[in-house]
Formats: structure tokens, sequence, C-alpha cells
């Protein structure tokens, strides 16, 4: 036991010297470097389009649903098997289907699953399309325009999504 | 692209980049852990613990290096949490409670990273850089000073001197993962992750939490750590904001483990023996790869608890990686993974984390299985086991079984007791057989150290705190006992001639038999408790 409390003792003084280094100077040092301009104007995510929330009326693009609670972010971490869980997918395909107009089975995954962050800022351009008609007409812009917004806000390197927040934004823009 | 297409190009990007970073990380690390000498900040360090990093240690010293560090890491992360509301940059988010501290404490200690807490709300930034970040570096350069202590045991001759923990650890933290996370941390805030002290930032008018990721993600893959800054973990945009930051992070959490098995045949003097634990490693974790992808994209909702940019071949990709490593950081969230694919995410944990496994722990538990492998292997021709030059008597194949059943006994016990206590039924996100599977998951991630959760059940009561705490402590220390305790009745022993009966240890014969008793040890100890969980779920 003696031996125990010994290298405790040695624990605990290299331990703060090492939360000197690791826990204060490092993260300080890497936050100091997130400072120099031109590196990545953004690591304050200020403006940022990493992130989606729900923009009030029609004239908007509608994110993927979200389990999250705000400020913080969450998953509604439901199984696949779970009975109550497939009411709640069943309702929200429902009510996109209403809201655009289309038939039910026109509505892709990703418009009625919640992702895991709560904030994904992507929607598949499936979705994305499902969406034009509403937002032109709500928004007052023409299809093609908003289809050509679409287009300039799609993107990715395997898998090809729209970022909704970017989208909305420039039919701000537009408007 | 198709997804198919789209997916194998990211595993074929993310093994070319782990091939890349192979060898000359492999042979650094070997290099640190042999230098004769100390830098001058090593020194600095030395100097404040007042030890002699020329004196090297027993068996039984070293162990209580380990213990006494890891006691007090747990005290002063305890302390720092129950004391938060007099921190800076605590945002008013108060102090945390006894029970959530306490699990908290004990989890980053032990390079588990469970997370019984919603970090946006509870953790303010300093206790996540002075307390966690320092626990992501150092619970990992504890990890890897044991590995290279069990590795010392082998190569050492008729000795009862292991090394120095102090340097060890030091040097693990200082010259390895300080210098890959820094420039790793700077490389993601490029790729737009986020690093800021302010509490939140307005998004088209709603306030979206934010923290100094950066620093933390860096190291939290690189540790085999995976406790996030955010309560989404890697699927939040902030931390993981693209397709090449998820690869970026997929590779920093596996690098270490990966490159270790070139650490150890370096230091052994035989390459060919670290890559035969290495293709071991590559052949489970490619399979359980295809499991899990195959089950996620026939799956009823796919994309439920998925981001869309990673979509489901990089979902399976970083799923697997985290629990084949004991990092637990998720892009995805695996309690809406198919019950196959949850399924396949647990096993990985069952196998005992080492496909690779986390930074040292990998090592030395697929060490610890292979002296298993050749102590089954001595018993079916009757002749006393070998491995590296060293005889696995009784003293050497009870510390491994030791080793290798601290985790099935505490997991098996805690998960049995929730499961029959009433209060458990309200802590369950998910009825039938996927509740039963969210209890296993969490003792089984906590048991092993991974961290990652079926994050739908409620762990917040005391019960959840204390039981998970416990299974943690011991799923980490009782093997690092055993596996030091090994390491010192290897050094002491003299090296065995190398003749005609000694199974050769670097062909596939031997290859096979640990892959058969890494597969083996796991199913004959689980296969009932999976039965009724993932398994059934799968067949409904």
């Amino acid at each position: 036991m003696d031996n125990f409390f010994k290298q405790a003792w040695a624990g605990l003084r290299i331990l703060l010297a090492l939360t000197v280094i690791c826990g204060v100077l490092y993260p300080l040092a890497v936050w100091g470097v997130s400072r120099i301009p031109g590196l990545h104007g953004n690591a304050e995510a200020t403006d940022t389009t990493l992130v989606a929330v729900v923009r009030q009326g029609d004239g908007y693009f509608v994110p993927r649903p979200s389990a999250a609670t705000l400020p913080a972010s969450g998953a509604s971490n439901k199984g696949e098997r779970n009975s109550d869980y497939d009411k709640v997918i069943s309702q929200r395909r429902t009510e996109i289907a209403q809201r655009e107009g289309v038939a039910e089975d026109q509505v892709p995954q990703d418009a009625v699953t919640a992702s895991a962050s709560g904030l994904d800022p992507d929607i598949s351009p499936e979705y994305a399309a499902l969406q034009v008609p509403r937002v032109a007409r709500a928004s007052g812009l023409s299809l093609e325009k908003v289809r050509e917004l679409v287009h300039a806000n799609t993107g990715g390197t395997f898998t090809t999504t729209v970022n909704v927040t970017a989208l909305n934004r420039a039919i701000d823009t537009a408007r | 692209m198709s997804p198919t297409v789209a997916g194998l190009l990211q595993v074929g990007i993310l093994v070319v980049a782990l091939a890349a970073a192979y060898r000359p990380l492999g042979d650094y690390m070997a290099r640190v852990f042999s230098d004769a000498k100390h830098s001058r900040l090593e020194l600095a360090v030395y100097r404040i613990g007042r030890i002699n990093p020329d004196s090297e240690q027993k068996w039984s010293t070293y162990a209580y290096g380990v213990l006494g560090f890891s006691f007090v890491s747990v005290v002063l992360l305890y302390v720092l949490q129950r004391i938060q509301s007099w921190l800076p940059f605590s945002f008013d988010r108060g102090t945390i409670p006894p029970g959530m501290a306490f699990n908290t404490a004990v989890s980053f200690v032990t390079n588990t990273n469970w997370q019984s807490y919603v970090p946006e709300t509870v953790m303010g930034h300093t206790v996540q850089m002075v307390g966690l970040t320092v626990q992501n570096f150092v619970s990992a350069a504890v990890g890897l000073a044991v590995a290279v202590a069990l590795v010392r045991g082998f190569v050492r001759h008729q000795t009862d001197r292991l090394g120095n923990f102090w340097v060890d650890l030091t040097r693990g933290t200082i010259r390895i993962l300080l210098p890959i996370a820094f420039v790793f941390a700077i490389v993601l805030i490029a790729l737009g992750v986020t690093m800021s002290l302010k509490s939140g930032v307005d998004v088209d008018g709603q306030t979206i939490a934010n923290a100094p990721v950066a620093s933390q993600e860096a190291i939290k893959e690189l540790g085999t750590n995976g406790g996030g800054v955010l309560n989404a973990n890697s699927a939040h945009p902030f931390e993981n904001p693209s397709e090449w930051t998820n690869l970026i992070e997929i590779f920093l959490l596996l690098v270490i483990p990966v490159s270790l098995t070139r650490t150890f045949g370096q230091l052994v003097g035989n390459k060919k023996q670290g890559y035969v634990l290495l293709s071991v490693m590559g052949v489970i974790w490619t399979a359980m790869l295809g499991i899990i992808w195959a089950a996620e994209a026939s799956g009823l909702r796919p994309l439920e608890g998925k981001e869309l940019r990673f979509g489901i071949p990089a979902s399976a990709l970083f799923a697997n990686s985290t629990t084949g490593t004991s990092t637990g950081a998720v892009n995805s969230m695996h309690d809406s993974f198919t019950g196959l694919g949850g399924g396949g995410a647990m096993l990985n944990m069952l196998f005992g984390e080492m496909t690779p496994g986390g930074v040292g722990t990998g090592l030395y538990s697929i060490l610890v299985m292979a002296i298993i492998a050749m102590f089954l292997a001595g018993l079916m021709v009757g002749r006393t086991p070998e491995y590296l030059g060293k005889k696995l008597g009784r003293k050497e194949v009870t510390a491994a079984a030791v080793s290798i059943l601290a985790m099935p006994t505490v997991l098996l016990i805690g998960a049995g007791i929730a499961a029959i206590l009433p209060s458990t039924q309200g802590a369950l996100n998910n009825p039938g057989s996927h509740g039963l599977s969210e209890i296993l998951y969490a003792y089984a991630s906590a048991s092993n150290n991974n961290g990652s959760a079926f994050a739908g059940i409620t762990v917040t009561n005391d019960w959840f705190q204390a039981s998970l705490g416990v299974c943690m402590a011991l799923g980490r220390f009782v093997p690092i006992i055993a596996v030091l305790a090994l390491a010192g009745s290897l050094a002491a022993q003299k090296k065995v001639p190398v003749t005609a009966g000694t199974l050769p240890t670097t062909g596939p014969l031997f290859a096979s038999l640990l892959t058969g008793a890494i597969v083996l040890v796991a199913a004959l100890t689980f296969v009932p408790a999976l039965a009724l969980g993932p398994i059934a779920e799968a067949l409904l």
C-alpha cells in the first residue's frame, strides 16, 4: 500500500504537469492557430451552413426531421422494429405528401427519418425536387429559378446532397 | 456514384492512408520507447514528478504507477466537475451531480468515454479542456505504456525490470499523441471543424451550441477515446462536417492501433510477428465491416439516425472502426441500426477490443489472446506451449486467462442485474429484444472501455451510474494488472531456443489459430445473451 501512495503522489505531480501541457497549452495553441486569417474563416461557425434549422413559412425548403432539443444536438435512437415509431414515420409521410401535393410513395426516406445530429444540413436531391413547386409558389420565384438555386447548392464527393441552409439563404437573396 | 462504389472508394482511400502511415509511424513509436535520451520538456515533467527517469521498475511498481496515476486522475477529474460552477467558461451549466461526475471521471480515465451527460447543457469548456482533453491524452498513453511493458516482457531475459512507467507515459503523450493531435486539429479546422470559446452560435434565429471542438476532436479519435464535445458526437456537423473530415477521423482512430503491430515487430526483432497480428485484425475487421454494411444497406429505414452526407457506407465504416477499436465515437446512432448491424457493432466489442483494439490496449489484448491460442495448441499436441521464445507455463496462462475473463464476468453480471431491476424498464427507449440489446450494449461498451452506446437508454439513475462506472474500472484495471504480472513473469524467464517442435508464429496456421481463438472465446461466452437480443431482433 505504501508503494501505491508513493506512486500516486508522483502521479499527481506528473498529472498536473501534463495537464498544463495537454489541457491548457495545447487547446489554446489550437485556438490561436484557428484565429489566423485565411486558414479558415469559420472556427466560430458564424453564418455557418454546416447545420440546418427549420425556417418558418412555405417559401423555404424543409430540412430532415430532428429529434434534437436545441441548443443541444440529438437523435431519436428508435430501433427499426419499434412499432410506435412506425406510426410517427407514417404520420410524417402523410403530412409531407399533403404539404407537397404528391402521393405518399413519392416521399423519400430522408424526409421521414430523423438524422443522427438533429442538425443535418442536407437533404437528398429527390426530397429537394419534391419541394421545388411549393417553395416556388410561396416565395414568388419562378420554378426555373428555384431549380437553379437547388442545383447551385447541390454537392458532395461520394454522396450527392443538397445543403438546405445555403439553399434557403440563396432564396432569401433572390427574393 | 452508386452507394456501393462510393463506399468501396472510401474504404480504399482509408486503407491506402493507413498503409502509408504504417511503417513510418510504427518504426517511430518503436524508437520512442527504446530511446535512451530524454527531451528537455520531458526532463521538466520528471523533475516536477520528482522521479528518476533512468531507474527501471519491477512489474509490481509499474502496476502501482498505473493504478496510482489513474486513481489521482479520477479524483482530480471528479473534483473539477464538482466545482464547475466556479470555473470560467462554464456558462451557468452548474456543478455536475455526484453520480454523473463519478461515472464521467472513471469513464475518461479508463479511456472509455462513456457519456451519461448531454455535453451542450452539462459540460463547460474548462472541464472539457483541462479535464476531459487531458484524460484523452494520458489514458491513451497509459494503454501504450502497458503494451510496451508487455512487449519488453517478451524481449528481455532473466530480469525483473520492465521499464519506467512515468517515462513511457510521458513519452507516449509528448512524442506521439501531442504532435499528431496538434497537426490534425489544424487540418480539421481547415476543413470546417469549429474551435470556439463561446457557448453557442446563432443560426437563422436559433442558437446552436458550440465549443472548442477541434482540439478535442483530434485526440478523441487518435487516442481511441470517443467522448464527444457535443451530444451527437462525430455525427454533429461541427465535429465532423464533411465526407473528408469523416475519413480523416476514421483514419485517426485506426492509425495507432494498426501501426503498433509494426512497432511490436520492430521491438521483438521480427517484423513478421507484427504482420501476422495485423492480418488477424484485418480479417476480422473486414468481415465485420461486410456484415454491418450489408445489414444496414438492407434495413427497413436505413437513414434513421444517420447523417445524409455520410450515407450508409460511411456510417457502417465508422461504426465498424469505432467498435473494433475501443473508441466509441459515433457518426451515426447505433441504436437505430438493424438487429444485425447493431449486433455486429456489439460483437466487435465482445471480441475483447483487439480488431485492432484501442491505443495499446489492442496490442496487449491480442498478445494475451495469442497466449491463449498457443495454450490451446499446446493442449492439442501435449507439449508446453511457447510464444516468442518464452515458455507459457501455469503462471503465464493463468494471468492470460484472468485478463481475458475479467471483461465477460463484469459485463454479464452487470447486464444480468440491470435486466431484472424494475427501474430498468423505464430507462429503455425501445421495447422487446431491442430493449435488452440496449442493456447488453451498455455493459459491453463499459466493460470493454469502448464508450459507444445504444444511446436511447437513459443511464442517469444511481444504479447505472455506479454499476457502469465499476464495470469500466474493473474492465480496464484487472486486465492491466494481469498483463503486467504476465510481463513480469515472462521477463524473468530465459529465452527458449527454437527447435523443430516449435510452432512458428508467423504463418497462416498461427493466424488461423489466433482468429479461431478470438471468435471462439467470444462465441462461447456471449451467444446465449446475444440470442435474446440482437440475434432475436435480426430474425424477427
